[in-house]
Order: structure tokens, then C-alpha cells, then sequence
């Protein structure tokens, strides 16, 4: 296959960016978009180019490392994929794509497709997690949870915290991802405790990030390689509310 | 030996942990704010550590390479954790889960390191559960447990296929609740360059941001490595692409031992290479191994037909198959534990008898399971079983609910559907077993310098049962470090804060600083990754599922001669003093290049077969493994001596008190 | 924004009831051969006279007209420097509608029917009202009768629909209107939080079918009187 790669570089987030175009012309369509990635580049260095940075690890579809705008899309056309379970065969030979970061005013660019979503680390710290210390926890069996609130607690905990959800709205809005860590912890008598306070704080720090307000386009879910489910935004505004009118 | 004190406690077996406990020396809640930990890795061994130290009052320092401490590669486990519950009320204890794991280990471990390891197994499952990780349970609300490869209860609790990702955000929940209150601070997209010992003792170590290219000192008390194994040594394995070796073998070179490096678990069930391009492996499950029929053709021409694409394996007569494993071993059958299937595989392949265009893939058929259930369910549901269509489809629904997600992945990497083509597998690297020597106390032999999970060698001996990698991260980062730790850093509550004034500090990061610009300075012609995959290719060729002492002679000298290659000719575009991922991977392959040598020795120096180590000398008749307890009942350490070519052998006897030694047997 | 529109959501659905009654009254008096059918006009002149109505509900309504539209323009704002450098490649994320994604635009043109329908109804009764104490039905002229006539709003509704080009921007604007519903339904109950579970496929029904209806029924109403009135 033979492709024109159209693609963003930019130095660090202080210095502008711009489309730079590349063609590839060994591209099998086994391969990974990222090994497609790699292969320019690797041909990239052999030229003396500095090769382009982007953000991968497990190449398995479940860090959440990898981003990319492709062609308009984040983690590319396919859903409930990332971008490291891609491959070509989705592309067909003679295609330009388009390849950019995740934009947001949360996620300022460090160098072409690698942006830094450290903001999704705050908002946890502001309150996504349960106040137990090490070794004081009961037997795992002392409170019985439904199995069915066990298993929409794993769906919303399947979030792997890429940032589609903020790449892929209009308003770069980042509610699903804080609704889902909020709907996990609510679901269970573990975390419903602390609900009310959490919601709070969380919202609170995702706003100070600087991400958009949720107008309920559905792009996020719609978007979101482990299709994390539009109930959790839904829940999280019935908490918040809640805690709005009576904090405790 | 002399020199590797084992510091495990005397007395029973079973009290050994507690009386050590209780006799271990404490840090009082005031003198711990004044004392520093560095922790290296932020999975699950690293960020259940810093957590748990900083709920304990000590100041954490906490730097990984990823962006964020979630993405860790803790987070691809599939399967799931062991934990002696017995809530199934099938006979587990602790007992039986130290037994399984020192047996499934091949009797290369430490009994009074696994005994502790199952005897707070269970805590780890109360801690998750209270930390809100969302387990699978029964309809009447309790924790619901399944079965694992090569043990006879059922202890493992998951997560549907994401048990690993479920824990390592429970960790990460409890690291994120200290950084919010500062008693942690996290260092993200930074990597260790070197561990700095101030009088023989680790005292901080020099870190490199990636993100600006910045090289820093940072002092402390203690130093935690918790940076994982060393399997991306193979280039291709299930390994993340940034896992790396470089804060273990830097720490060998600054003086930890390094323990048993040969000792690596090849899956079975992995995706097999597709091309040059290739850049990693995916596991699938070991769970596919219970329905899935694991063969290759008997004849060769069939083999060649159907790597030529003259022959589909569905249109090849049962007569003409060749179960192997079932062939060799009726007992066990497709069920056989990881390192016996890997072996068998390659066999088959070596011989010739290889699926795919390379010749290194056997088929994992589902036919017959989905024939089965079909037939099971046109039972159940009173239709003729002669309806050949309706019997397989609905024994593909059955097939469907209990590996879907794995199938759905099986075709979107392969584009083959395993519902009615077999599945191609081979072998992959998946897990290193050997790692830093460590004590009963889990530090090194640099005093102050700690190996937590995968990163250390001490529970898991020749061969790692399944389920059993997420219970010893988290064992070691909750429940042991915050004890054992105490020991040693009761002596340092009078030092005050470490500056890295200290020339020792100037001094690493004059040496940290120079490696790293020589290997921009070669300017040569040849990429990174080429010298990475060349590499792997010889330790995999050598070192791998099979090994001899022929093969391994031929590899170290082909190693040694890659190694100066790569420091004449390889080409690291770009500066220091930026981002410079081409940089982060000479570096780290820098490291590979000398780990990949130290691993043939070892293996060339274990005349004998255990565990994922199979040398081709020592075998049985029937090709099994051989091993030599009389002569390699010990756990080597190496110590660097300042050349990578000769490194010095040290032995730690292994005493097995409370095991008989057997064979393991799967006929 | 949801607690807003879902007022306004209750606004409309009284004003198109209202608005029924004078297609109630047009059908019996076209077709049922009644004299007189005073239904909208009653209901009208107690909605126009009564203080609570006048005093209490009205300004509350103005309220929320103002406080939807206002923080529409300020979410908007927001939401846009949330990403000061836009995708250089069409943004082609999957969404529920198209209208979900131009709510603006669906919302700025309901603005702008609502200046026309203003001018036509609004203004003439605040100002006959509260500044000229005179009133008029058509082109004729404004007297202080006209004022106290109980039976005069009927007349003026059919009068202003006689104009093709108002009842075709009336019933474009009611297509946007629906556009505009059809998110604004569903996301009103997402925001509140109401939306879970087995109320998830019924308040979307329930978006789908009110998104339509209504704006059919204004839709209905506005050619009722043109062509049959």
C-alpha cells in the first residue's frame, strides 16, 4: 500500500505547529497503524529526520497511552478500538490521512502527537478513589454486592483514561471520563460513601483544567474505544445536583 | 555464601512472617516524616508501595516513563489474582497455595518467601475489595472465584479479562489519594539513569525527564525499584514497548546482583509474528486452552500445502491432524502448564510441521468445542442433531459467550475468523521469573536498595504459575515493603535529608549525562530498533524455549559483536536536552545489549532442565525436562565486575524444609 | 441550561394548547356552522388580564427565556476556548444528530422567529396595554374598545396569518424548533440526571415523539388559519 500521510508537527506547546505531509510506500495491510508509524519513522532516521514522537506502550488496546486524530476521528474510523489495534487493512492503497494530537486546552501539545493529560491524574487525585488505608479493610465477602451493580461498577470501571472522550467533543468536554470513575465508586457500598464530596471535588478540579461543559452529544461514548456508556454522565449530574443541594 | 544472607527468620514455616514482624525494628510516626523513599515504576508493585509507604507517614518520590501512573504494564494482565480464600470450601489454605507455587516453580524458590507470599494473599483480595476494585461475583453478592492452569481449587478472583487493569487502578487510587494530601510526589515521563550509593548505601538515584530532556539528582533514604521485568531483552514479546531493563541493570552495575536471568515463561498462546514490521505479541488467554484443540498436520506436504495457501486446514481429514499434545500427554492433554505446551510447539515447528508462512504457528482449533456444545445445546433445546447448520450455530454461540472479546481480538489483529478457520498461535516471551536478588526483606545486595514484583527473582523459581504475578506485586508493595523496610531504615532516622550536593550525585550524572551523548555522537547509520530486533532474534534463536550449550557459546560471542556494532554505527537522531524517544530506546537497548549476554551465561551455567529454563542436553527419552537437584538446588546471583563479559557467579542455596523435591509429570 | 429548557419545554406545551384552541374554534366555525366559538379568545383574555398570569408568571417566563439564552451564548464561549486550536481536519466524531451538534444554530433561528413572532403579538398587546390603552384587530384602527373587547385576539391571530411569507417562516422556524427539541428533550433529562436505566429508551421516545408533535401542532395551527380561516 501506498499512502500520503498528512501529519502535525510541533516543537513543544510554546511553538506553532503545522500539517506536514509524508508518503509511505511499504505499508502492508497487516500491520498496526502504529507499525505503520514506525515504519516512517524508522525510514525517517535512516534520512537523518528527526522521527515523529506519539504516545504508545502496550500496543494491546488497554493503557490508554496511544492517541491520535485519524482522519478526523479519535483511535481512527473503527469503534470501540485504539489506535494500537487499528490496522491497515481498515485503509485502502493511495489514501491520504490525517493524523493529529488530541486537542484541548487541558492537554497542551509537548512535541507532535504527544500531549500531556496529566489532567485526568489531578481530577482523580481531587477525589477518584475510596478513603481506605492499607490493612484496614474488612473481609473481602463482609458486605455482598449484587452482581449486576458489580458489573456496571466494571463497565465504568473499564475506562482506560485515553482521552478520546475529551478529543473526540466538540467542547472537549472530559464528563465521561470523570462520570465514569464517579458511577464506578457509586455503584459500590465501598465508594457510595464518600459520593457526595467526591462529585464535588472532581468537578470542581475538572473545571479548573480548563475542559469544555457536556451538551450531550454522545460523541464521547460514541468515540470511546471501551464504549464507556452515556448513564454515567447522567449519574454523575444526579450526584452532583444532589450535592449541590445538601453537601452532606 | 558468605555474601547473600538469605535474612530469612528461623522457626516454623508458618511463623516465620509473623515473628518477623514482630521482632522487626520500627520507625516512629515523627522520625518517619523526616525520611525520604524513592520508588522506581508506578504498576502494581510501585504504586501499592508508595501508597501504602506514604499512608505511613514517609515522603515519597514516585517517577515512571509513561504519562500517567495508570498506564503501567501491570494494566495488561488478563487473567487473574490467586488468593487462599478457600470461600469455594474446596480444601485451599495457605499451605496448598505456597505448595502449588513452589511445585508450579520448578523447586528454584525461596519456601519461606512463597509461604509469606500465600499467607497475605487474602489481605490483598480484602484491600481491593475495600478500595473499590469491581471483582466478579455471584448472584448472592459474594466474590466469585475460578480455576487456573496447573493447580486443583479454584483461588483465582478476576475481573472479567482485565483483573490486572482493575487492581493497578485500585493502586493507583490509593497513590492518587496520597499525592493529593503530598505525602507523595510523581514524576511522570521520567526514567532512571543510575542508582547513587553514598558509602556503599543507595542514596538517590538520576532521572531523566523525557519530556524536556532534563537529567536530575534526587536523594533519599531508600530506594524502591519496582520497574518490572526484562522480557522486551526479546524485542517481540507481550511486554509493553517502553517496559525496560534499564533501572535493574543499572542497579547491577552499581552492585545488586542479578538473579537467575535466564529463567523467562514463554506463553503458549500468543498471536504468532506476521511480518518484519512487527512490533509486539498479543497474548490470548490461557483460559482458550480449555475448549481450544491444539494441532498440526501429520504429514508435511500438508504443512507446506497449507503455508502455500493450496490447502485449508478445515479441509484437512481428522486421519490426517496431529494432536501432538494430546498425542504426548494423554493425561494432561491441551492442559499441559505453560512451559511444557511452548516446548511442544516449537518442537513440532523445528520439525517442520508449521502453519503459517513463516512456519512458526500451530493451529488452536475450536471445531470440535463448537460441534460439541451445538450438540449439547440442540439437546437441550430438542432439535435434531442432524441439523448441521442450527448444531453449529448454536455451538458457536456457546463458544461466542465464554471467548468473544478474545475472538473479536483474534480477528482484528488476524483478520481471520476463529469461528470458522482454526486459530494460528506460537509461543511469545510473557514474563522473566529471574530479576534483582533480594532477601527475605526484599532489599538487594546494595543496602537501601529495594526489588518489588516482577522486578526481583525471589517467588517464583524457574516458572510462574498463572495468576500468581498480580498476587506478588501487590503482596510485596502492601504488605511486606511496609514492614521490612523498617529494618533498615531504623538506623537512618538521625541522617537528615539527603543533598545531592554530594559529589557522588555530580559524579553519576557527569556519567549519565556522557552515555547518553556518546550514543548521539556515534552518528552511525543504523536505527535502534534494527539492533533491538537483531538482538532478540539471538536470544529468542538461543536463549528461548529451548536452549543448549552450543547455541548459547554462538550467542553470546554474536551478542558481544551486536554490542560494538551499536556503539560504532547506531544512529540517534535529535538532542539530549529535548524529547528524544529515539534516545530513550538507545539507551534502554544499550542495557538490553549487556542483560541479553548475561542471560546466556546463566543459562549455559545451569546444566540442567527446570522450569521455563529447557536446556536440550538434559532431557529424559521421551524429551522431557531433566533436572539436577543434587547439583542446582541454588539460586545464581551474578555480580557486575565492570565488564559485561565477565561476570562473577554467586550462589544462594535453596533449603527445602517443608517440600519433597519431585518430577513434575504430565503424562 | 436543562432546568431552563425544561421550563420552557412546559411553556410550550401550554402554548400550543392554547394555540389548539383557536384551530378548535376555526373548525366549528368553518365547518360545524357555530355562530361563535369563543374557546381561544376566553383563554386568551383570562392568560392576558389575569395578574398572576400578567405579573407572576410572565416575568418569570421572561426570566427564562433570558437565562437559557444568555448561558447558551456563555457555554458556548466556554466550550470553544476549551480548544484554542481547532482539528485542522474536520472534527467526524460520531454523535447522536446532527442537531445535538448545532443546538447554536437551531436555538439562534428559534431566537430570530421569536423577534417576527414578538413583533406580531407581543409588543402591539404590551403596548396597547401599558402605553396606548388602544388596541387594534388588522389594519384597522386602535381604539380603546378594541381593548376591552374580550372576543379580539382570535380576529388579530387569523388577520397575521393571512400573509404567506410569515406562515412560511413560521412553519420553517417550527422545523428548527423541532430540531432543537428533539436534543434539548433528551439532554434536559441527561443533565438533571434523570436519565437511567429503563427511563433511558422512554425519555428518548418520549424527546422524539414531543420534538415532532409540537412543532407540528404550532405548525398545524399557523396553517389552519391561513388556508381555512
Amino acid at each position: 500500500m501506498k499512502l500520503t500521510l498528512h501529519i502535525w508537527r510541533q516543537r513543544d506547546s510554546e511553538t506553532k505547529g503545522e500539517m506536514v505531509q509524508y508518503i509511505v510506500d511499504d505499508v502492508s495491510e497487516h500491520m498496526s497503524f502504529l507499525e505503520m508509524m514506525d515504519v516512517l519513522n524508522d525510514n525517517l532516521v535512516k534520512k537523518g529526520e528527526e522521527p515523529i514522537a506519539f504516545d504508545h506502550d502496550c500496543r494491546e488496546g488497554i493503557c490508554g497511552m496511544c492517541s491520535m486524530v485519524i482522519n478526523g476521528q479519535p483511535h481512527g474510523p473503527q469503534k470501540g478500538v485504539t489506535t494500537c489495534q487499528l490496522h491497515m487493512r481498515s485503509f485502502n492503497d493511495g489514501d491520504s490521512i490525517y493524523i493529529e494530537p488530541f486537542r484541548a486546552k487541558g492537554f497542551p501539545v509537548v512535541r507532535d502527537l504527544i500531549v500531556d493529560r496529566s489532567a485526568f491524574d489531578r481530577i482523580i487525585q481531587a477525589g477518584g478513589y475510596v478513603s481506605v488505608g492499607t490493612g484496614s479493610a474488612p473481609d473481602g465477602n463482609a458486605i455482598p454486592i449484587k452482581k449486576e451493580e458489580a458489573d456496571e461498577a466494571f463497565n465504568a470501571a473499564t475506562c482506560i483514561g485515553c482521552a478520546a472522550c475529551v478529543a473526540s467533543c466538540k467542547n472537549a468536554s472530559a464528563m465521561l471520563f470523570v462520570s465514569a470513575k464517579i458511577a464506578q465508586l457509586d455503584r459500590l457500598p465501598q465508594g457510595k460513601v464518600e459520593s457526595k464530596e467526591r462529585v464535588s471535588k472532581m468537578i470542581a478540579q475538572m473545571d479548573e483544567e480548563g475542559f469544555g461543559n457536556c451538551t450531550n452529544t454522545g460523541a464521547c461514548s460514541a468515540e470511546c474505544p471501551k464504549e464507556i456508556s452515556l448513564e454515567n454522565i447522567a449519574r454523575m449530574n444526579r450526584l452532583h445536583l444532589k450535592s449541590t443541594i445538601s453537601p452532606t | 555464601m558468605a555474601d547473600l544472607i538469605s535474612n530469612v527468620p528461623d522457626g516454623p514455616l508458618a511463623d516465620k512472617w509473623t515473628k518477623h514482624k514482630n521482632t522487626i525494628r520500627l520507625v516512629n510516626p515523627a522520625n518517619k516524616r523526616n525520611i525520604d523513599i524513592i520508588v522506581i515504576g508506578s504498576g502494581l508493585a510501585g504504586a501499592s508501595a508508595a501508597a501504602s509507604l506514604a499512608e505511613l507517614g514517609y515522603n515519597i518520590k514516585c517517577f515512571f516513563f509513561q504519562d500517567s501512573p495508570r498506564r503501567a504494564h501491570s494494566i495488561a494482565a488478563q487473567g487473574g489474582i490467586n488468593a487462599a480464600k478457600n470461600y469455594q470450601n474446596d480444601g485451599d489454605s495457605i499451605y496448598r497455595l505456597f505448595y502449588d507455587t513452589i511445585k508450579g516453580g520448578d523447586y528454584r524458590s525461596r519456601e519461606a518467601n512463597v509461604y509469606r507470599l500465600a499467607e497475605v494473599s487474602a489481605n490483598i483480595i480484602d484491600q481491593c475489595v475495600a478500595q473499590g476494585v469491581p471483582f466478579a461475583r455471584e448472584y448472592g453478592g459474594t466474590l466469585a472465584n475460578r480455576s487456573f492452569g496447573g493447580v486443583q481449587v479454584s483461588r483465582t478472583f478476576y475481573a472479567r479479562g482485565q483483573t490486572g487493569q482493575q487492581l493497578l487502578l485500585g493502586a493507583y487510587s490509593a497513590l492518587s489519594r496520597q499525592v493529593a494530601v503530598g505525602k507523595v510526589k510523581m514524576y511522570n515521563r521520567h526514567e532512571l539513569l543510575d542508582i547513587v550509593k553514598i558509602d556503599g548505601k543507595a542514596r538517590g538515584v538520576v532521572v531523566r525527564n523525557n519530556a524536556t530532556g532534563e537529567i536530575a539528582s534526587h536523594g533519599a533514604h531508600a530506594v524502591l525499584l519496582c520497574n518490572g521485568g526484562y522480557g522486551n531483552v526479546f524485542f517481540l514479546s507481550t511486554n509493553a514497548m517502553g517496559s525496560n531493563a534499564t533501572a535493574s541493570w543499572r542497579a547491577h552495575k552499581r552492585g545488586a546482583f542479578f538473579a537467575n536471568p535466564s529463567f523467562t515463561q514463554i506463553h503458549p498462546t500468543c498471536i504468532p509474528v506476521s511480518g518484519d514490521y512487527q512490533s509486539k505479541l498479543t497474548l490470548m488467554s490461557e483460559s482458550l486452552r480449555n475448549d481450544g484443540r491444539i494441532w498440526v498436520p501429520l504429514h508435511k506436504e500438508d504443512s507446506i500445502a497449507i503455508r502455500e495457501g493450496r490447502l485449508k486446514p478445515t479441509e484437512l481429514s481428522e486421519e490426517r491432524r496431529d494432536y501432538y499434545l494430546e498425542r504426548r500427554y494423554p493425561a494432561f492433554g491441551n492442559l499441559v502448564p505453560r512451559d511444557v505446551a511452548s516446548r511442544a510447539a516449537k518442537e513440532r515447528c523445528d520439525a517442520g510441521f508449521g502453519v503459517n508462512k513463516t512456519g512458526q504457528a500451530v493451529f488452536l482449533d475450536f471445531a470440535s468445542a463448537i460441534e460439541r456444545y451445538g450438540e449439547e445445546q440442540a439437546n437441550i433445546k430438542g432439535i435434531s442433531i442432524k441439523d448441521r447448520e442450527a448444531v453449529m450455530q448454536m455451538g458457536r454461540e456457546v463458544v461466542s459467550a465464554k471467548y468473544g472479546n478474545l475472538f473479536q481480538m483474534y480477528e482484528q489483529i488476524t483478520a481471520d475468523n476463529p469461528y470458522e478457520t482454526p486459530m494460528k498461535i506460537f509461543p511469545a516471551v510473557h514474563y522473566t521469573m529471574g530479576g534483582l536478588w533480594v532477601d527475605y526483606n526484599l532489599m538487594t545486595t546494595v543496602p537501601g536498595l529495594f526489588a518489588l514484583g516482577e522486578a526481583n527473582f525471589s517467588d517464583h523459581g524457574a516458572n510462574r504459575l498463572g495468576a500468581s504475578a498480580l498476587m506478588q506485586g501487590l503482596a510485596d508493595g502492601y504488605f511486606v515493603i511496609p514492614y521490612t523496610i523498617g529494618e533498615y531504615l531504623a538506623d537512618d532516622i538521625r541522617t537528615g535529608p539527603i543533598s545531592t550536593d554530594h559529589d557522588a550525585f555530580k559524579a553519576a550524572e557527569i556519567e549519565a549525562r556522557g552515555h547518553l551523548s556518546s550514543l548521539i555522537n556515534i552518528k552511525g547509520s543504523v536505527p535502534v530498533d534494527d539492533f533491538h530486533r537483531k538482538l532478540g532474534k539471538f536470544i529468542w534463536e538461543y536463549c528461548g524455549m529451548a536452549r543448549n550449550e552450543k547455541g548459547l557459546k554462538y550467542a553470546i560471542k554474536e551478542v558481544r559483536s551486536l554490542r560494538a556494532e551499536f556503539y560504532e554505527d547506531v544512529r540517534v537522531p535529535g538532542k539530549l536536552d529535548e524529547l528524544n524517544t529515539e534516545l530513550e530506546k538507545a539507551s534502554r537497548v544499550s542495557d538490553f545489549l549487556e542483560l541479553g549476554e548475561l542471560m546466556c551465561n546463566d543459562a549455559l551455567n545451569r546444566n540442567e532442565s527446570c522450569g521455563g529454563h529447557f536446556r536440550d542436553e538434559y532431557q529424559t527419552p521421551e524429551g522431557e525436562a531433566l533436572r539436577n537437584d543434587k547439583d542446582y538446588t541454588f539460586v545464581s546471583a551474578w555480580e557486575y565486575t565492570g565488564q559485561p563479559e565477565k561476570p562473577k557467579h554467586h550462589k544462594e542455596e535453596l533449603v527445602f524444609d517443608n517440600v519433597e523435591l519431585k518430577t513434575r509429570s504430565y503424562k | 441550561m436543562a432546568f431552563s429548557g425544561l421550563f420552557l419545554i412546559v411553556f410550550l406545551t401550554q402554548h400550543m394548547l392554547i394555540n389548539m384552541l383557536s384551530v378548535i374554534d376555526s373548525l366549528r366555525l368553518n365547518f360545524f356552522g357555530v355562530e361563535e366559538s369563543n374557546l381561544f379568545n376566553e383563554v386568551a383574555y383570562f392568560m392576558g388580564n389575569n395578574p398572576l398570569v400578567q405579573f407572576g408568571l410572565q416575568p418569570v417566563l421572561i426570566a427564562g427565556f433570558m437565562i437559557h439564552m444568555v448561558m447558551a451564548f456563555v457555554l458556548q464561549a466556554k466550550n470553544y476556548a476549551a480548544r484554542p486550536d481547532r482539528y485542522q481536519y474536520a472534527n467526524k466524531a460520531r454523535a447522536y444528530s446532527w442537531a445535538s451538534m448545532n443546538m447554536l444554530i437551531t436555538g439562534g433561528v428559534v431566537i430570530g422567529f421569536l423577534g417576527l413572532h414578538f413583533y406580531d403579538f407581543w409588543i402591539p398587546e404590551l403596548k396597547a396595554k401599558y402605553v396606548t390603552g388602544k388596541a387594534h384587530i388588522g389594519d384597522g384602527p386602535a381604539t380603546e374598545e378594541i381593548l376591552a373587547d374580550v372576543n379580539r385576539f382570535y380576529p388579530e391571530l387569523v388577520h397575521r396569518m393571512k400573509y404567506p411569507w410569515r406562515v412560511a417562516i413560521y412553519c420553517g422556524s417550527f422545523v428548527l424548533l423541532g430540531l432543537h427539541l428533539n436534543h434539548g428533550f433528551q439532554s434536559s433529562f441527561q443533565t438533571t440526571g434523570v436519565s437511567q436505566g429503563k427511563y433511558i429508551p422512554l425519555i428518548k421516545k418520549a424527546g422524539i415523539t414531543f420534538s415532532i408533535v409540537v412543532p407540528f401542532l404550532f405548525t398545524v395551527v399557523a396553517l389552519v388559519h391561513f388556508f381555512i380561516s
